[in-house]
């Protein structure tokens, strides 16, 4: 019965929570008017704080996964997603569901003054509530972050695997970045694809932008030649570092029957040989 | 019986898979080439498998086996115009093929295989001392 004329409540102080609650926002120090307007969070809390007496009114207070909360929840999936996106840190975002608390407290307090021990009850009911809610946040926060996390690995995979055509039959692929399993597989399919096309002889890697290499990187490297020759053609990996040469033969890394070479000058040349070509200066 | 057509030309075997093999059909044909390769006394065998898309470990293995065979039988094999596709699954499934050669078209196979059998100084030795003969009976 408590807990209906609560709801009941803060239903008829809906102006007052609404009020201090954008105060509360607009006062605090973090808020980031640059990223979002003082109208637009005044809209946003409004249609927030609205569904969620909406929510209450069923009387349950406990659990966010029915049915009753589903466009609480749904919004405030939307709010952090976008909030994600444009860059808001957790705390602003976690603090815009915990700044509702402080709010609907206060005007508990008012209400409730006389009646200590109900006020403990009914301010333990809704913080509860609060507080899932803004775990709700928290998680699709971190969703979003990861969404674009996804987002710029996929992008940076595809933009991060050219391969050149440097010489009729010579193909180049300078690799910048770590070499993983997925890009590995990219790197190789465009390169074995490339030749196909081209109807390629040499390939020439080139890993002078790989920042290391551990017996997995070597792996991939290795795999990556002998797919090539398995087409037909040869592979040659340039622009190996001084740093890198000592840690694959500390690591214990058999590059036998890999022609490796130092720079990509010098397998281009080597290249040039192969295919019984001769650069030389004009008399 | 199905069966895979193995040509002969010159010192040469030519052998074009159109089909996507099957375990029985590969080894007739491990079996066929190798007993071709004896008989005709070939110098090189070129496997082309530029129309197979898919490979698995048998057939990785049998193509690293006829490559090894022909070997023994003083061959080489060259395994021409490969599928990237195919390339992959091979060095995935751990089979680099190291006793073939490989090349990008027959084109190219046909050139590496003379090129081969011409660096060969005993069968320089060969060709001029017992060429005529050898070659008179076809």
């Amino acid at each position: 019965m408590a807990t209906n004329s609560t709801t009941s409540l803060l239903i008829k102080r809906r102006k007052d929570i609404f009020q201090i609650w954008v105060d509360h926002q607009v006062e605090d120090p973090a808020l980031r008017d640059d990223l979002m307007s003082n109208d637009e969070l005044r809209n946003q809390s409004e249609e927030f704080l609205d569904l969620f007496l909406q929510a209450i009114k069923s009387g349950n207070l406990e659990d966010i996964s029915r049915t009753e909360y589903q466009p609480i929840v749904d919004l405030l999936t939307g709010i952090s997603l976008s909030r994600a996106h444009s860059g808001f840190t957790p705390r602003e975002t976690a603090l815009y569901v915990l700044s509702l608390k402080k709010a609907v407290i206060r005007v508990l307090q008012e209400e409730l003054e006389n009646d200590p021990a109900s006020l403990v009850n009914e301010i333990l009911n809704i913080s509860n509530l609060l507080d899932s809610l803004s775990l709700v946040t928290f998680e699709t926060y971190i969703q979003g972050r990861e969404e674009v996390i996804l987002r710029q690995t996929s992008e940076m995979n595809e933009i991060s695997t050219p391969v050149i055509r440097v010489w009729e039959g010579v193909l180049a692929l300078p690799i910048i970045g770590t070499l993983d399993s997925e890009r590995t597989q990219i790197v190789m399919e465009n390169l074995l694809q490339e030749i196909v096309e081209t109807e390629s002889n040499i390939a020439i890697l080139d890993i002078s932008g790989v920042p290391a290499v551990d017996t997995l990187v070597a792996q991939h490297l290795i795999k990556t030649v002998d797919a090539t020759r398995l087409m037909g053609a040869e592979c040659i990996i340039s622009g190996i570092r001084p740093e890198i040469a000592q840690t694959i033969v500390h690591l214990g890394i058999n590059l036998e029957g890999v022609q490796t070479k130092a720079t990509l000058a010098s397998a281009l040349k080597y290249a040039f040989s192969k295919m019984n070509m001769v650069v030389t200066k004009r008399k | 019986m199905e069966r895979i057509p193995i040509l002969k030309m010159g010192d040469f075997l030519l052998v074009t898979i159109q089909v996507d093999m099957y375990d029985r059909l590969a080894l007739n044909l491990e079996n066929d080439l190798v007993q071709m390769v004896h008989k005709n006394g070939s110098k090189g065998v070129l496997i082309d498998i530029s129309a197979v898309s898919i490979v698995d470990s048998f057939m990785g293995r049998i193509i690293g086996n006829v490559g090894t065979m022909s070997k023994i039988l003083d061959a080489e094999t060259v395994v021409v115009g490969m599928q990237p596709a195919v390339a992959i699954t091979l060095v995935e499934l751990g089979l680099p093929l190291a006793g073939v050669h490989t090349a990008l078209n027959v084109e190219k196979g046909m050139a590496l295989l003379q090129s081969k059998i011409a660096i060969d100084p005993l069968d320089l030795d060969m060709q001029q001392d017992e060429g005529v003969d050898d070659d008179q009976p076809e």
